[in-house]
Order: structure tokens, then C-alpha cells, then sequence
């Protein structure tokens, strides 16, 4: 009976606020992710999830090997891809058109101080998602990220900085998958594969409609819209 | 020397790879400033100083996995009395930075060191407040001086006096930023104190009967079903019927409106770390003992996992908030808006108490209070509803429901 304490009320359950983006360069990202995560640790906003597609880029995480880049900078720049060094955790990876991003600017402390546990959760709620459109989806030991029979479907890279949580997942929806020729994914040889390739007809906004509802029932919380979209609303 | 170690990031997490330093060794760090950084599974995690000094060794090189709490640098804290990047060249080691002694310095010697020709205005500011001009960053043509380069740094001056930092020895204050949880907390709570006038009425009630019906049916249910018997169920349900019979203590204010609601959806208060949760039973006048407490069991563990859904915790009508299980007698809660009312269940004890023939016996007593809205509830009602629910629960059958 430990659990039931002087009430005195009234604590609905966590905002989260989904922003979706639509099209946001990786630099712009990066910066935007920056001013929001101080924000949040200031306690100025509630927890968030950013929804964005990035144009052409590759990125390289904390822990990332520039061999796994298959491509020189100047191939690149020629193929119109740019390419960022992060701070984020996990190798390289690439960000295209197609591709849902969502990064979730969370207060870890207030769910459970375990990053672990938390990427487990953000697989979990891939894997939810995928499910409502028929895609059977999986979690490989050792290898973090959301997977099919036909390979790897969504990555994921997490920063974490006074327990506020910055970057996140990439979902493959509609993505060109012959971009990944430039790079090892994440260091690992294995096919990378896209909802599309799967068969899968579901817009973008359906499955952003998806992930949003998953991360809810995952992290619990009720999905808000952000307060600017509220007061045009009114 | 503070150690600094090798923190745990999660449960199940024994040890992380320090992927960065972020300071090197003879670099002057600030507590709270990132230190290194760690990665475990896909997430880098900045780490933080735990202390302000000078790094004085790193002890694990970038790229090496290590324990949890394996020590991985020293930081030397003695170096930390000359705060804020000023200069304070032979202060004592705790001295606060504070404005020159007005008599001591002299301002219009040392202005002449000072690069670009100097306005009368800034001359004369800097002789009543006793400004050393070499101190002030000119941002005018040349790096000349201006007025309001003086009122800014007389600004800071003012705000570096009005605040210095605690001596060392005092224990420090912490800051930190309330989380979004405890800010909404407190918004409800302010919000709910301003809209509701709150009045509580207390009563007495005898829980022998259900303290025995308890008693007989405990290792049952635990042995079959897997959880406790509490006392919430029983009083759960003595509510639900007192609900359903002042449909008034189960309604909210609209405007200038009475909304009568046609469910009896009773929230419970659970405690989580850092905040409180009140997640509701949909339709309780409709369940039994055991569905109720097999539902604030599920809830009440859903809640701490935050495995909650979002419509679990909308829709109450009715709150109860069960402080006895902390051993308080009673309380005042706050009520749960939208909604006018409250039920506080004190701890359920043994006590002597007199009983007919002015005899005295043994009973299980329990305090509970209503704390209702007294813009819709008045005294005599709140009372007629404690009568029903004590009632209720004194009268128990003690055929288990």
C-alpha cells in the first residue's frame, strides 16, 4: 500500500509535444536540438518530439569510423550529400529524403534514469508502429536499431546531457536505399530496407500518426500539439 | 581532490566506454560543466563535473570500458576562490570579488592608462563610483569608453555585491530547475486552492466489520488472484454507493451551470517519485471488491512503470487519496479539478471505544475526511454523504462481496 500517497491530486498524465517539421536541414537540426534540450533542462518546456526529414546527409557519431565512409568528401559534394561529424552515440549513418526522423527532447529523469532503457523503449515503439501496417519488425541483441527479414529498417543514435535526451531514430518510410552505398552503415554490413520496399503504401503523416500514438503508450504520455499550433487553433 | 567515477546510466548498465574528454589534465573546470563523455549502446552521455577545481589527472584514456564507479580522473578543488575570470591578483584565497573601498582607489590616475580620450560624463561617473577604468571594456570608436559601458559594468559590479557566493565552508544551496511534473503539480494545486473554496468535514467510522471480512478473506485472494486486500477496495466501493445517492458530490461547475456526470469514475492518488498520479476506475459503482482492488493494483503499478495510458487518468469524477497507508490520522487534501470533492482515508487502527451500555471494547477505527468545493457543497450535504459512507462500510455484510 506504499504507493498511495496524500493525494492531493491531480496530476494528469505527461504532455509531449509533436512537432513535426517536414523538411529541415541537418545543421538546422542540430542547432534547433541544442537551444531545445537547454530549454528543457531549464524546465521552460515540457518533453518533446521533433519529427523531421533531413535533405541528403551523412552523418558520423561520437563512437564512428571514418572508414566506415565509402565515399570522399568530394564525391560527396558532387552526389549533393552533405556530411556532419555529431556528438550523438552510434557510427555513421545517412539522412535522406523519405526518411522519418524523430528526435525526442526528453527529460530522462523523469521516466527512468536508464539510457538503455530508453533506447529499448524508442525500438519498442518502431516496432509498435510497424506493426500497424503489417510489418514485422524486431530488436537483434547487440545490435540497436529496428530490423525485418529483409534488414535493417530504423537506426538509432541518442545524445545524452544532464539526462536530457537529444537526437534519436531515423525510419526508413520512402528512402532511396541506393544512398547507403556511401557508407557502412552503422559499421555493419548487413542490407539496409525501407517500408516502401517492404510493400508498404502508408504516407508519411500516417506513419508519423503511428510513431506518435507508440511513443505515447511506450513513454506514457498524452501526445499535445505544441502551444503556437494550439493558439492558431483557437 | 574530489574522484570523479564512472557513473551508471541505467539499471541494468555495469560499465561504459569513455569515449571523450571534454578537459585536460591542468584545465580549470566548473561543477556541473561536461567533463568527459561516456558511451553505452548507441547513446553518448555528457557527464559533469562533480566538483569546480582544476583537473588534476585523468586516470582512464579515451576509448578504455570501464566499471561503473571505477575512478577515471581527480579534480584539485584548492584553486577555486578566484571566481568569475576576474583577476584577483594576492586576494585572500576566500575573498568574495566586491567593489573596490570607494576611498581606496584612484580613478583618475588610473584613467589614464586607460586607451582613448575619456567624455567629462564618463570621467565624473567614474569618480563617484569609484570605477578603475582599466577594469571596463570600452565598445565605442577605438575601444573608447562610453556611459553605457559604465552602466553596465556598474550593473554587474552591483549584481556581483548583491550576490557573492557563499564562503566556503557554508554548506552550498543547490539550484535546480523543477521538472515539468512538479511545475504542473504546482499549477494545479495553486489553480485549484484559488477556484475552489475547500472546506473538510471529518468523520469516525468503524471498520470492524470490514476488518474482519478483510482478515478472513486475505490469504484467499492473495493465494488465488496474486495480490493484497486492502482497505481501498472496501472504501472504494462504500464511496461508489455514497455517489450514487448525492449525485451532487459526484458533479462539476460549469460556468453557471451544475454538471450532473452520469459515470462514477473515481480517481486514486498514486505517489511516484518526484510527483503523484491520480489514475481513474471507470464505472466503480459498477465493480466489486475484488474488481476494484485488482484495478487499483494494476493502475497504481502502471503508474510507476508510467506504462499509464493517457485516458486512464481523464474523466475522474470523484478522487480518493489514501494517506492512512503513510500512517497519517487525517488530512486536507486538494481537490482534483474539475471535480468538487475529495475523500482522505486516514490509517485504519485498533482502539478502545464506547460502545452500548457504556461499555468499552475493542474496534478497528478509521478518520476520513471530505474536503468538497463549498461553492456547490454545503456542510449539511458533505455530512449526509460521510453518514452514507459510513454507513456503508459499518454495516458491511460480512459475506464477502
Amino acid at each position: 500500500m506504499r504507493e498511495y500517497d496524500r493525494g492531493t491530486g491531480l496530476q494528469p498524465v505527461r504532455d509531449c509535444e509533436l512537432r513535426d517539421l517536414g523538411v529541415l536541414e541537418y545543421g538546422a537540426a542540430l542547432e534547433l536540438q541544442r537551444e531545445l534540450v537547454e530549454q528543457r533542462r531549464q524546465g521552460l518546456i515540457p518533453d518533446l518530439l521533433l519529427i523531421v526529414e533531413h535533405p541528403h546527409v551523412i552523418t558520423l557519431g561520437r563512437t564512428g569510423r571514418l572508414s566506415h565512409l565509402l565515399a570522399d568528401e568530394e564525391a560527396l559534394r558532387r552526389a549533393g550529400v552533405a556530411f556532419y561529424p555529431t556528438d550523438r552515440g552510434g557510427d555513421i549513418t545517412y539522412h535522406g529524403p523519405g526518411q522519418v526522423v524523430g528526435y525526442p527532447i526528453l527529460d530522462l529523469r523523469e521516466w527512468k534514469r536508464d539510457v538503455v532503457a530508453y533506447v529499448r523503449a524508442l525500438e519498442q515503439t518502431l516496432i509498435g508502429a510497424l506493426a500497424e501496417f503489417s510489418l514485422a519488425a524486431e530488436r537483434v541483441p547487440g545490435r540497436t536499431g529496428v530490423w525485418t527479414e529483409a534488414g535493417k529498417i530504423a537506426a538509432i543514435g541518442v545524445h545524452i546531457r544532464r539526462w536530457i535526451t537529444s537526437h534519436g531514430f531515423a525510419l526508413n518510410h520512402s528512402t532511396d536505399l541506393s544512398y547507403f552505398r556511401y557508407i557502412v552503415p552503422c559499421g555493419l554490413t548487413a542490407p539496409v530496407t525501407s517500408m516502401r520496399a517492404l510493400g508498404c503504401a502508408a504516407s508519411r503523416a500516417e506513419v508519423v500518426a503511428a510513431i506518435a500514438r507508440h511513443f505515447a503508450g511506450v513513454f506514457g504520455y498524452r501526445m499535445v500539439e505544441p502551444v503556437g499550433a494550439r493558439q492558431e487553433s483557437l | 581532490m574530489t574522484d570523479v567515477v564512472m557513473p551508471q546510466m541505467g539499471e541494468s548498465i555495469v560499465e561504459g566506454t569513455l569515449t571523450k574528454w571534454l578537459k585536460k589534465p591542468g584545465d580549470r573546470v566548473e561543477r556541473d560543466e561536461a567533463l568527459f563523455e561516456i558511451s553505452t549502446d548507441k547513446v553518448d552521455t555528457e557527464i559533469p563535473a562533480p566538483a569546480a577545481g582544476t583537473l588534476a589527472e585523468v586516470l582512464v584514456e579515451e576509448g578504455r570500458t570501464v566499471g561503473i564507479n571505477t575512478v577515471v580522473a581527480r579534480i584539485d578543488e584548492t584553486s577555486v576562490g578566484q571566481a568569475h575570470g576576474l583577476p584577483v591578483p594576492a586576494a585572500p584565497p576566500a575573498a568574495a570579488p566586491e567593489p573596490p573601498p570607494p576611498a581606496a582607489a584612484a580613478p583618475a590616475e588610473m584613467a589614464a592608462e586607460v586607451a582613448g580620450a575619456l567624455s567629462p560624463l564618463v570621467r565624473k561617473l567614474a569618480r563617484e563610483h569609484s570605477i578603475d577604468l582599466r577594469l571596463v571594456k570600452g565598445t565605442g570608436a577605438g575601444g573608447r569608453i562610453t556611459k553605457q559601458d559604465l552602466e553596465a559594468y556598474l550593473a554587474e559590479r552591483d549584481r556581483a555585491a548583491a550576490a557573492p557566493p557563499p564562503p566556503p565552508s557554508a554548506p552550498e544551496a543547490r539550484l535546480e530547475p523543477m521538472s515539468h511534473m512538479r511545475l504542473r503539480i504546482a499549477e494545479h494545486m495553486v489553480m485549484s486552492t484559488r477556484v475552489s473554496p475547500h472546506v473538510t468535514t471529518v468523520h469516525k467510522v468503524n471498520m470492524t466489520r470490514v476488518a474482519r471480512t478483510r482478515e478472513r478473506s486475505k490469504a484467499g485472494v492473495q493465494a488465488r488472484y496474486g495480490f493484497q486486500l486492502t482497505y481501498l477496495p472496501f472504501v472504494t466501493h462504500a464511496a461508489a454507493e455514497a455517489l450514487r445517492a448525492y449525485p451532487l458530490v459526484n458533479a462539476s461547475i460549469d460556468g453557471n451551470n451544475i454538471v450532473y456526470h452520469g459515470e462514477i469514475n473515481i480517481g486514486i492518488a498514486v505517489a511516484l517519485e518526484g510527483g503523484l498520479i491520480v489514475p481513474v476506475i471507470r464505472n466503480a459503482d459498477r465493480m466489486g471488491v475484488l474488481d476494484l482492488q485488482r484495478a487499483i493494483v494494476d493502475l497504481a503499478s502502471r503508474a510507476r512503470t508510467k506504462q499509464l495510458k493517457p485516458e486512464e487518468v481523464q474523466g475522474g469524477t470523484f478522487s480518493i487519496t489514501n494517506f492512512g497507508s503513510m500512517g497519517s490520522l487525517f488530512g486536507t487534501p486538494i481537490i482534483n479539478q474539475p471535480q468538487v470533492a475529495i475523500l482522505g482515508v486516514g490509517v485504519v487502527e485498533k482502539a478502545p471505544v464506547v460502545i452500548e451500555g457504556d461499555a468499552i471494547a475493542i474496534r478497528s477505527v478509521c478518520l476520513m475526511g471530505l474536503t468538497f468545493d463549498h461553492r456547490l457543497l454545503d456542510g449539511a450535504l458533505a455530512d449526509q454523504f460521510m453518514g452514507k459512507l459510513k454507513a456503508v462500510l459499518e454495516t458491511w455484510s460480512e459475506e464477502f462481496r
